[in-house]
């Protein structure tokens, strides 16, 4: 045993057999998730410049109002919260939102930790917790989809140019080809950001289905371990995790 | 998986090791705790600390990020080549957020 480990050069790697002591498949998660940051790090910082290129408003914060001309304030664009029709609450349902999706990673890191006890009740239990957190962020995200494309309660009036005249026309709401809010780009960018984001959500939602139901059918407990969902669990806190940058930038700074 | 188990009760026949959550729910109420904070700076720092305010959520969410991928992703807890592997690319992200601010500050004044 003593020459065994003396002829493998261990500090390379650190595992032996498999690099990194890690399996393939969780070691190949961990570069896709690699791979994945650098493509939700583009559009953020494509997101910096592109507001960055545009005039901050200069006034004080209760003066403002909607307008191309200058990048908007975050916290003045996503105020409504469903049920309270009308009333100003900045910031309160998307810090719901943040709060659905950081106890879904927690239930998911429950569930973890009872494959690795080899309790199939209690991971069963955390992942149907862990999908129900996911559908309801994802219906979270609908509603504010719904509610921006929609807009506020008075419209935006935007100076445009029909066949060669130059008109005033009055705007709610938001989609790729106008904007009540502020410039183009940035609805351009809200849809972009969280709508990639939301498509990670949602297929992440649905490896948690897969691997709960062949959690549910003892598969994993015929094969000894529970590493898969380890594994899912590794893209679904990086679902997480991307929400935590999107929300500190897109919505708080 | 570096956990050792100590006690065990039986559960549906079968003995299984008792849960330790400790960790995970304290990092759960740390992550929540900083959350609640950047709100209350949000609402309560005056409007011309921008500057201040924007310091303060990035450090703010790179420890929330940091507690995510070491706790929750066990990635602190992994063997230290795995760890680096994964986080010395990221100095490319960081290159990139200089390179594309600066030049946004460009565009802005021309």
């Amino acid at each position: 045993m003593a020459t065994h480990a003396a002829a493998e050069p261990k500090h390379l790697w650190l595992g032996g057999a498999e690099p990194m002591k890690a399996s393939y498949g969780k070691l190949m998660m961990w570069i896709f998730l690699l791979s994945d940051a650098f493509t939700f790090s583009g559009l953020l910082i494509a997101y910096g410049l592109v507001r960055y290129s545009h005039p901050a408003f200069e006034g004080a914060p209760h003066d403002f109002v909607f307008s191309p001309q200058y990048w908007p304030i975050p916290e003045k664009v996503f105020e409504a919260v469903p049920f309270f029709h009308g009333q100003s609450m900045p910031l309160v349902f998307v810090g719901l939102m943040t709060f659905i999706l950081i106890f879904s990673s927690v239930t998911m890191v429950l569930a973890v930790e009872a494959g690795h006890r080899r309790d199939k009740a209690d991971v069963e239990k955390w992942m149907l917790w862990t999908i129900l957190g996911g559908f309801t962020f994802l219906g979270s995200q609908a509603w504010e989809w719904a509610h921006f494309i929609h807009g506020a309660e008075k419209p935006t009036l935007v100076n445009d140019i029909v066949n060669g005249v130059q008109i005033t026309k009055e705007v709610f709401g938001a989609n790729l080809h106008i904007n009540q809010y502020g410039p183009q780009p940035f609805a351009d960018f809200f849809f972009f950001i969280t709508g990639f984001h939301g498509t990670h959500v949602f297929s992440g939602v649905l490896l948690n289905v897969i691997i709960f139901f062949n959690v549910c059918m003892g598969l994993y407990e015929r094969r000894g371990h529970y590493e898969m969902v380890e594994k899912v669990g590794l893209y679904w806190h990086f679902v997480d995790l991307v929400w935590v940058f999107v929300f500190t930038f897109f919505y708080l700074v | 998986m570096a956990t050792e188990y100590t006690e065990f009760v039986e559960k549906d026949g079968k003995v299984i090791a008792k849960p330790q959550t400790k960790v995970i729910w304290r990092t759960f109420w740390i992550l929540l705790i900083i959350t609640v904070l950047e709100f209350v700076v949000a609402f309560t720092l005056p409007h011309h600390m921008h500057l201040l305010k924007v310091a303060i959520f990035v450090g703010m969410t790179i420890l929330k990020a940091g507690y995510i991928i070491g706790e929750f992703m066990h990635l602190a807890h992994e063997v230290k080549s795995l760890f680096w592997t994964i986080l010395v690319p990221v100095v490319f992200i960081a290159w990139l957020v200089l390179a594309l601010l600066l030049e946004g500050g460009f565009i802005a004044s021309y």
